[in-house]
């Protein structure tokens, strides 16, 4: 079984065409289903084109490094986004140091460890995915309750909302990790262990870099989500306004859905403009993250 | 000799192989591994008790009956009505329409990576999808409102143009937004599909339809609807694309062209808002967070089961 | 040799995340203050209320041109939510588009939070209409509550006067959880929360225009700048409070003479913060510039009278 990267699973049609005995009706529903699964992507293309062109083409005239460098302000045509940014930065740091480690941790026990009809697990498995669920905003009250005030008392700072964040995401984390560690074939364990490998050494050795592709993908989709959450932030006490960037893990802080989100209730034409530009600012974040995650993904992916 | 089963840890380990010292790591290591897993059991217990206090609290108040059974939400007027029914209604027809979106959308997108889409085709369109997982969900929602409502109200060809604020726009732009999620999670479930079971079929004279539908979307089905699943559950919890497109007033119908208002986007308005904490107003919130909750989790159990049921094992 | 490329890897993609993080810090530097004295410094902590919210932004903007070493923080978790911090010592002050309720007042003695209430500017509610509307240039405030009092059923313009035209009539408001609401019922319906449930009910003000505009029986309530800054999409109805109609405007809503829809806007300073120098002087630079102030934000600037109370209540709060 080939391990190179450099092939698809597009099987490579038969040098004789067995279809052509197979009648038109069989080709036309060939056709139309082709048709289809390339629709479908091509539907998520338009909407994609589309949002972006809307926001591109309201927030033209707002979108240079003035909104970059500058901080909020009650003057629309001042106003910038430098310490929604850097919130944003800052939170997604700590989405990647907590989320990942602890996401993939869980799916490692989970797909490889764990007695599967043991009734802890089982529980495990329902609450994740569960959790997985419950509403962004619900996610804010935990926050709110037990990392803000209550047991760990940290206040309305920039690790609470992290921190916040990496809980709403670690469910999806840890599902499409799993999937991902399940895609490796069991043979691949097996071979280690039969050579003498402990479990531990055959999974973090064999399995665990066969499924980075499909880790990334999880871990590309989750932090995608948190750097697009506004409501669990508003609870934890984003700010509208604050004119400085976040100078540690205690630090007040705001954010970029934040800021997007309020800009574009104020009854100002100016703030929506603004707000616009600062989508566009978002989704380019977004897109650099993604692009790095993808690198690691064609890295290493492999068929079996 | 005993071997060690792969998918189900044997009852013991391989004896005598391992340095005593090493085992001892090892055993430290899946320790922490499991504390990894067992965070989510913390989390759980800190959202239930997060969510019960103020609701036992809250049905002090308000009869049990009352809310589950009632038509009628209007919590914070001054003659309050608290029947949950239409927040619940307003749920299932947006998460429903969603669903419908996603769910063939995702599964075919799914289908052209993994069995249709050349290597250079599948690198640069799988990125492009998972940007649009990564949209903040406020544009969404401004998107469904101020793109996707007018073009909707200005085409309608069935009777009544639909409302300002509609289901069928939120529903429509939710869908989309999920769709890279379950595009994603089952393409690399389908990616996993041994390719010999391709091979094989295309031996047998599959077509390329033949082969997606009946050798690689049974074989990765667990996969599959674990996707449709976390889709459906993304679905229900979605709280910024209702709040904005779908508007603020509960409605008990299943017409998706009018405005109603979802459990979650409730949470949201009202969480948001100008309530006192500690009144009843605010204590609404609890106990639809753990209506949403209740709802979820039965949800999950069954289509656990149904996953369980299904998973194929290869090789 | 492939495990140390894939840490190095993964290392390098974490430096670059820290990297752009650690660049972002801003310590605050030491600057003289302009006549010699030592200038202020700290942070002043305000949240609450998201109508009130543009007001503190605007304030803090002008007091921190003046002031650079202090920083001014403004949240928007709501009224409600901005008491909740505000009685739990987490805010000096507390931004509030109503007053203060009786349970918010006895958490904050509770805890041993006393506080001041401040009003701070002054706001109109616009009532609108669509331009086309040719027939409501004005309406009585018992018009208004056939329309919009629980259990009104009216859904055309010519149930509300047999002189209208039948044109439905299309509602939009403001969601049950905004201060605007509270108000508006208040003051047309009798009671908070006193309202028709079926209308188009959001969050964002900018919808309802939006609505309104495009609907030639539309009707909304929202704050007078939403109307102001999108006239030419709407028209507002003069309200006729029991003294002839009168249509919202600056002067209009400051003399009172726009009743019952002008409101009052707060802040609520606790007296342990003000004992900090940068909180009082804050305070007190709110007050003597609230013209300024109001007008940045769009809303309306108190009378003379007005501030002067207001900076009597601080006084008396420091006294006490």
């Amino acid at each position: 079984m080939s391990t190179s990267a450099s092939q698809t699973n597009a099987p490579t049609t038969p040098p004789i065409s067995l279809t052509s005995r197979r009648g038109w009706r069989h080709r036309a529903r060939d056709g139309a289903f082709r048709g289809a699964v390339t629709g479908s992507v091509i539907v998520g293309l338009v909407v994609l084109v589309a949002l972006i062109l809307q926001s591109l083409i309201e927030g033209w005239p707002r979108l240079n490094l003035d909104l970059l460098t500058s901080f909020p302000s009650s003057f629309p045509e001042r106003a910038g986004i430098q310490s929604a940014i850097f919130g944003t930065l800052w939170m997604v740091g700590i989405v990647l140091v907590t989320a990942i480690p602890i996401g993939v941790g869980a799916a490692i026990y989970m797909e490889e460890f764990a007695d599967t009809e043991a009734w802890y697990n089982r529980l495990i498995d329902v609450i994740i995915q569960n959790l997985a669920a419950v509403p962004s905003i619900v996610y804010g009250i935990l926050g709110l309750a037990f990392l803000s005030r209550g047991l760990l008392d940290l206040g309305p700072v920039v690790l609470t909302a992290g921190l916040t964040l990496s809980f709403l995401v670690l469910p999806v984390v840890i599902i499409a990790s799993r999937e991902a560690i399940r895609a490796v074939p069991s043979s691949i364990l097996d071979g280690a262990l039969a050579l003498g490998a402990t479990r531990w050494q055959g999974v973090s050795r064999q399995v665990l870099p066969a499924s980075i592709p499909g880790i990334a993908t999880g871990s590309i989709l989750a932090v995608s989500r948190a750097i697009g959450e506004a409501a669990p932030l508003l609870l934890l006490g984003a700010l509208q306004f604050i004119t400085f960037n976040p100078t540690g893990l205690g630090s007040s802080f705001t954010a970029l859905p934040i800021q997007i989100f309020n800009w574009i209730s104020r009854p100002q034409e100016g703030f929506h403009i603004a707000a616009a530009a600062a989508i566009i600012v978002l989704l380019c974040i977004t897109l650099l993250m993604n692009a790095v995650a993808i690198w690691l993904r064609n890295r290493f992916q492999q068929t079996w | 000799m005993a071997v060690a089963t792969t998918r189900r840890p044997a009852s013991r380990p391989l004896e005598g192989l391992e340095a005593g010292s090493r085992r001892y790591r090892e055993k430290v290591i899946v320790g922490g591994l499991f504390l990894c897993a067992a965070l989510s059991i913390v989390l759980t217990l800190g959202i239930v008790i997060a969510l019960v206090v103020p609701s036992v609290e809250f049905f002090r108040s308000i009869s049990p009956v009352e809310f589950f059974t009632g038509t009628e939400w209007a919590p914070l007027f001054k003659n309050s009505k608290f029947g949950v029914l239409p927040l619940l209604s307003g749920t299932i027809v947006i998460t429903l329409i969603a669903a419908v979106i996603c769910l063939p959308l995702g599964l075919l997108a799914a289908i052209y990576l993994s069995e249709y889409a050349s290597r250079r085709t599948r690198s640069f369109v799988k990125p492009i999808l998972e940007i649009l997982a990564g949209i903040p969900t406020v544009v969404y929602g401004f998107f469904a409102l101020t793109f996707i409502t007018p073009l909707l109200r200005e085409n309608w060809l069935f009777g009544t143009p639909p409302q300002v604020f509609n289901a069928l726009s939120a529903g429509l732009v939710m869908g989309i937004m999920i769709l890279p999620t379950v595009a994603s999670i089952s393409e690399d479930a389908m990616f996993a599909v041994p390719q010999s079971l391709r091979a094989g079929a295309a031996a047998l004279g599959a077509t390329k339809y033949e082969i997606s539908t009946r050798v690689v979307v049974p074989a990765g089905l667990s996969g599959i609807i674990a996707a449709f699943v976390l889709g459906i559950s993304r679905a229900i919890g979605e709280t910024m694309i209702v709040l904005i497109a779908a508007g603020g007033t509960p409605n008990l119908t299943f017409n998706p062209a009018e405005a109603m208002q979802t459990m979650t986007a409730f949470i949201g308005a009202a969480g948001l808002g100008d309530q006192a904490t500690g009144s009843i107003g605010y204590k609404t919130i609890f106990a639809v967070g753990i209506t949403l909750f209740v709802m979820t989790l039965v949800m999950n159990i069954i289509s656990i089961r149904l996953v369980r049921k299904y998973r194929e094992v290869y090789d | 040799m492939r495990r140390i490329r894939w840490f190095a890897m993964v290392a390098a993609v974490m430096a670059i995340a820290l990297v752009g993080v650690a660049c972002g810090g801003d310590e605050p530097s030491d600057s003289a203050g302009g006549d010699g004295t030592t200038a202020l410094s700290g942070d002043i902590r305000v949240d609450g209320s998201s109508t009130v919210g543009p007001l503190t932004e605007a304030a803090a903007e002008f007091f921190q041109e003046e002031n650079t070493d202090v920083r001014v923080t403004v949240g928007i978790s709501g009224t409600g939510g901005g008491f909740e911090k505000f009685c739990a010592g987490e805010t000096d002050i507390s931004d509030a588009s109503r007053q203060i309720e009786q349970d918010e007042e006895e958490a904050c003695a509770g805890a041993g939070v006393e506080w001041a209430e401040v009003q701070v500017a002054l706001d109109g509610i616009a009532v609108v209409v669509n331009p086309e509307n040719d027939w409501a240039d004005s309406l009585t405030v018992d018009q208004l509550k056939l329309i919009w009092n629980e259990g009104s059923t009216i859904d055309n313009w010519n149930q509300v006067d047999p002189s209208f035209p039948d044109v439905p009539l299309e509602l939009f408001g403001p969601g049950t959880d905004s201060g605007t609401f509270d108000y508006f019922t208040d003051a047309v319906n009798g009671d908070e929360g006193i309202s028709r449930t079926d209308y188009l009910a959001t969050e964002d003000d900018n919808v309802a225009v939006q609505g309104v505009a495009g609907s030639k029986g539309g009707m909304a309530y929202f704050g007078l700048s939403y109307y102001e800054q999108n006239a030419d999409q709407l028209k507002v109805v003069a309200i006729d409070g029991g003294g002839g109609p009168v249509t919202p405007s600056l002067e209009t809503v400051q003399s009172g003479e726009y009743t019952p829809l002008s409101r009052p806007l707060f802040i609520y300073p606790s007296k342990a913060s003000l004992e900090r120098p940068e909180v009082a002087a804050f305070i007190q630079f709110y007050l003597e510039n609230a013209d300024r102030i109001a007008e940045q934000a769009l809303y309306v600037p108190m009378t003379a009278e007005q501030v002067a109370a207001s900076q009597a209540a601080v006084e008396q709060l420091i006294a006490e």
